[in-house]
């Protein structure tokens, strides 16, 4: 396609005025001999306003500057999965075969790789009518099956369609109207991908984490947030959720966060091992990295790359979970190009749009039904870091009023080994109500009482401690001094769960439920035992309970919870009860 | 051919608006000549067809209409090479020493690339600084940044000397190059380093740029960059591990700031522009290690917080940008504790990559978890005893109370030239663990009790 060519006439900063040219809002323009990537932000007059992804030392008014005629696009296709990117797709190890250590201007790499071939099956077959979101055919990639798709707004019927090994630019379908049809498309990354229709999310994201999964459950297509920043262990968490959650496409938003923190993510992740299939984690992955010092447009640009190779797999039917560290970085970015367009200031400084560009983005995730009737979700966890920890600034504020889960990774907990180090008091989800349905079917009935009775528990200790602070523990009546216990139990037992030990690490939901249930058996004959006069020392001693506390560790821990809640009554028998 | 020209349209505060007719690049170095022919140096801030923004990096004074601008058609460059060790510049890196003028073996760019995420290699080498708090409880490693979070009137001059001083990777003969950067200090401070460096011989090498207090403020823009660009070709090329020191980045933000009202932009929080974060994330990120290259940058910008508030903008800003911080303590200052780093309020987030077993020892992590445990608890004790009286503590209360002031009299306070070595400060640290009864060492695991507890090793001898 011809370029329309147009000229330089002011740069401040990433900002770039042009004139000459009448592109669309939102197009991309290669600028100067270099052909640094810029995106058009604004039209005044004859006149276009550009940001640009890179530095613009040295531009010269005067020089030329190319329209595409399109917008920023994402390349989707096979090739996606295991790859690093920065903010605008190009791939990290890519950039430094072609400039080295340091990221210089004016490299333009593709983001899928051209020459590697992928081994395509049809599922169509000539005389199929196809329209848009239609699955073609199958290609292997990574750990998954990547299903091609035919492109949005293309239909018609196939004339041709081919079996084989190709590249993701050669045709394997022809459509009867001549359309040739690769495996690779492009679209455009701020412009939500369609499906036919948004669906509740009412199954969970099973994440084997229990005080995830039992306490503060995220739907499948749900949106949480995390603040993180303060070293709480936000990669721990990520960490585990990407091994774990029952997500079959992870893509984690490195956002403007450090270099040396990305590179412990890139070197930890190719290396993790994917637990249910034992294959590398990285072949259902996607990286994005954008550290704080590569150009900030790019950072702006970063987290809407990722949600839409995220819409694109959840288009396949797959679920999708998606980790943005951190969304305060991204609406930094925001602020600081706002800034350069001399917009009028909100809220310190950030742009009056903040709150609906957070809430489109969030908006982007859920679980769909998609075009070709399949199922598919994106459910997206995002980082906050609220400057100076204070949690009323205007990132954190927004995002709570859009989020439905708040995980709060609590620095105290940190300090006393706590992990995962939720603060199960401030935290909260408001799926519970909509998920209720799916655990008492596939679970067990009594799911949403057994939580309630564990949070109940949970509020009631943090009542009690602050008398117990004033008065000592002692000085409670026997009643209360069990119901401490009790929430002791939940606490070391339950919410407690190490990442790093083979069984702990992940808790199935049956497992979750009757660990829970053992204690509540343990409290409920324990209060039997204190009306009947039996001291709670004598209670506290019983052996079921210290062996209830290291059955999370036993590989029989599945029969072994039934063992020891039968041990527990005959102990409890023994005491009168 | 440059073209000069005399068409300077308005000049505010560190700006000047010139008028011209060739095309100017962004930030492109500007050369303006005053009427008494001393010159001065600039950069684009804004250019379009016929009017250039320049921000004058001497200041602006004595500049008047008639004045000549040229404009170099480069960007700025520094001028580098390996024999810079030992030499005193200006904070535009113009010799101070009466040297001769550097030969450079390579002219770099001063803005300075993003590091790849992907070439990077994770920092986990010990840097023993000879420092018990931060050797200790906030370990150092190299590649990483780890400012200073000091106020005025602390010693923080001092405690950055003394790592410049001390700092070195156990195992290996490699000593440190030293980048040292002044941006807006006191002469009277810059002397201070100086005669240290002097004294220890430090300074050959070190390369020094001093940027003082009553130099230009927007020359503080440049300073730091030279410095870490000098730093990049010495690690880099040359393949030297750099530790470079920044002091004080709060004089950077607000000539920063300064710069920012002269552009009438519009501020953020606290009148600092927009664009702090990604600025300085511009200059902290110039640290770390390069996979393939032997030499590496370790990083200790100085802050000196404004009324010694950790949530200011710039502490604030640095700290989601830095890996962690050492924080300087006004109250063990006053209690005349050298060095005064509050470990509790302190953190490094790469200490777990640089410590244990085959960087430091193996008990390193449990002790120094342990040691923070026990000072917490003896320091909430204080409170209570205010209150209550010492008389009414428990036993083993009292027992915490006196661990908290050893703690602080033995293991934090330390001789300005006091250089212990990793085993003595773990020694040290074993050494006041024996006064709390030993059922309170509960983050200790059984066998490290056994095999490093003073009771048990005597047992054992």
């Amino acid at each position: 396609m011809e370029m329309k060519k147009g000229q330089i006439s002011r740069i401040s900063g990433p900002v770039v005025v042009a004139e000459g040219i009448s592109p669309r809002m939102n197009d991309v323009v290669l600028i100067g001999k270099e052909r640094l990537v810029g995106e058009v932000i604004k039209l005044v007059g004859d006149k276009t306003i550009v940001q640009v992804y890179e530095d613009t030392s040295g531009l010269k008014p005067g020089e030329e500057l190319l329209d595409t005629g399109a917008p920023l696009q994402a390349e989707l296709g096979p090739g996606l999965l295991s790859s690093i990117y920065d903010g605008v797709q190009r791939p990290l190890p890519k950039l430094s075969e072609a400039m080295g250590d340091f990221i210089t201007r004016g490299a333009s790499v593709p983001g899928l790789d051209r020459e590697r071939t992928w081994k395509f099956t049809p599922e169509k077959k000539k005389g199929d009518k196809v329209s848009q979101g239609d699955i073609l055919g199958e290609a292997p990639e990574g750990n998954i099956t990547h299903r091609i798709l035919v492109p949005p707004g293309v239909s018609g019927t196939i004339s041709s369609i081919s079996e084989g090994e190709f590249t993701i630019e050669e045709t394997i379908c022809v459509l009867e109207d001549g359309t040739k049809l690769p495996m690779m498309h492009k679209w455009p990354v701020r412009v939500p991908r369609p499906f036919s229709e948004k669906l509740l999310p009412d199954i969970p994201l099973i994440t084997g984490q229990r005080i995830l999964d039992s306490l503060f459950p995220l739907a499948k297509g749900g949106t949480a947030a995390i603040p993180g920043g303060f070293g709480t262990g936000k990669t721990v968490t990520s960490q585990q959720l990407s091994k774990w959650s029952d997500a079959q496409i992870v893509i984690y938003v490195g956002c403007g966060e450090r270099g040396n923190e990305m590179t412990e993510v890139l070197t930890t992740f190719p290396k993790l091992e994917d637990p249910k299939s034992g294959q590398p984690l990285m072949g259902r992955t996607v990286l994005i990295a954008n550290t704080s010092n590569m150009p900030v447009a790019a950072r702006e640009a970063s987290v809407y790359t990722g949600i839409t190779i995220a819409e694109y797999y959840r288009d396949m039917g797959y679920d999708v979970a998606l980790m943005a560290d951190s969304t305060s970085r991204w609406a930094e970015a925001m602020r600081e190009i706002s800034s350069r367009l001399e917009e009028m200031p909100g809220e310190e400084g950030y742009p009056a749009y903040l709150a609906s560009k957070l809430s489109e983005f969030y908006e982007r995730c859920g679980r769909v039904k998609t075009m070709s009737d399949a199922y598919g979700s994106i459910s997206a966890i995002g980082a906050v870091s609220p400057s100076g920890g204070d949690f009323s600034e205007p990132v954190t504020q927004n995002t709570l009023r859009i989020v439905k889960v708040f995980w709060a990774l609590d620095s105290k907990l940190r300090e006393r080994r706590h992990f995962p180090a939720i603060n199960w008091l401030t935290s909260y989800s408001l799926y519970t109500g909509h998920l209720d349905d799916w655990y008492r079917k596939n679970v067990s009935e009594d799911w949403s009482r057994l939580r309630q009775w564990a949070m109940e528990v949970l509020q009631k200790e943090s009542e009690l401690q602050e008398i117990v602070q004033l008065v000592g523990s002692d000085a409670l009546p026997q009643e209360q001094r069990l119901t401490l216990e009790i929430a002791r139990m939940i606490r070391e037992f339950f919410l407690q769960q190490s990442a790093y030990h083979p069984v702990d690490t992940y808790s199935p939901l049956k497992r979750q439920f009757a660990y829970l249930d053992a204690i509540r058996t343990f409290a409920n004959l324990a209060q039997k035992a204190l009306s009947l006069d039996i001291s709670l020392e004598d209670i506290t001693e019983l052996p079921s309970k210290a062996e209830l506390g290291k059955m999370k560790f036993e590989d029989d821990i599945d029969t072994g919870i039934p063992a020891v809640v039968e041990k527990m009554h005959k102990q409890f028998e023994k005491l009168g009860v | 051919m440059q073209k000069e020209y005399r068409t300077i349209r308005e000049i505010a505060g560190p700006l000047v608006f010139v008028e011209k007719t060739e095309p100017v690049g962004y930030s492109e170095l500007v050369k303006i000549t005053l009427p008494d022919g001393s010159t001065k140096r600039g950069q684009v801030l804004d250019t379009s067809h016929d009017i250039v923004v320049v921000q004058v990096f001497e200041g602006t004074g004595g500049i008047d209409r008639r004045s000549s601008v040229k404009f170099l058609g480069e960007t700025i460059k520094m001028p580098v090479s390996g024999d810079m060790l030992g030499r005193i510049l200006s904070g535009s890196g113009d010799p101070l020493d009466g040297g001769p003028p550097i030969i450079p073996e390579d002219r770099l760019d001063i803005i300075g690339a993003a590091i790849n995420p992907y070439s990077r290699d994770n920092p986990q080498e010990f840097i023993q600084t000879g420092i018990s708090t931060i050797d200790g409880m906030n370990t150092l490693v190299r590649g990483q940044k780890l400012p200073i979070f000091s106020g005025s009137g602390l010693p923080h001059n001092d405690i950055a000397l003394q790592i410049a001083r001390q700092a070195k990777v156990l195992g290996s003969g490699d000593e440190f190059a030293v980048v040292f950067a002044a941006m807006g200090i006191t002469s009277e401070e810059a002397q201070y380093f100086m005669k240290d460096f002097e004294r220890t011989g430090a300074l050959k090498r070190a390369v020094v740029f001093l940027n003082l207090a009553d130099d230009p403020a927007i020359e503080r823009l440049i300073t730091p960059r030279l410095a870490l660009t000098t730093a990049e070709y010495l690690a880099f090329t040359q393949d030297m591990h750099v530790l470079v020191i920044l002091t004080d980045i709060t004089n950077y933000c607000e000539a920063l700031r300064q710069i920012g009202a002269a552009r009438e932009e519009v501020p953020a929080r606290r009148g600092y522009p927009g664009y702090m974060y990604t600025d300085l994330a511009n200059i902290y990120e110039r640290a770390g290690r390069i996979q393939g290259k032997k030499g590496s940058i370790t990083q200790v910008p100085i802050l000196s917080m404004p009324g010694d508030d950790i949530t200011h903008p710039i502490p604030d800003l640095t700290g989601y940008i830095t890996e962690g911080q050492i924080v300087a303590s006004r109250e063990l200052h006053r209690a005349g504790i050298y060095p005064p780093i509050a470990v509790g309020r302190s953190l490094s987030r790469l200490m777990g990559q640089g410590i244990g077993e085959g960087h430091t020892r193996e008990d390193h992590r449990a002790l120094s978890d342990q040691l923070y445990a026990g000072y917490a608890e003896g320091r909430d004790l204080r409170g209570l005893v205010a209150i209550v009286g010492k008389e009414s503590l428990s036993e083993r209360d009292r027992k915490f109370l006196d661990f908290a002031d050893s703690f602080e009299d033995r293991f934090v306070r330390q001789e300005r030239n006091e250089d212990r070595s990793i085993e003595e400060t773990l020694e040290l640290g074993w050494d006041l663990l024996s006064m709390l009864p030993e059922d309170a060492l509960t983050k200790i695991d059984r066998k490290l009790i056994e095999k490093y507890h003073p009771t048990h090793k005597k047992r054992g001898s």
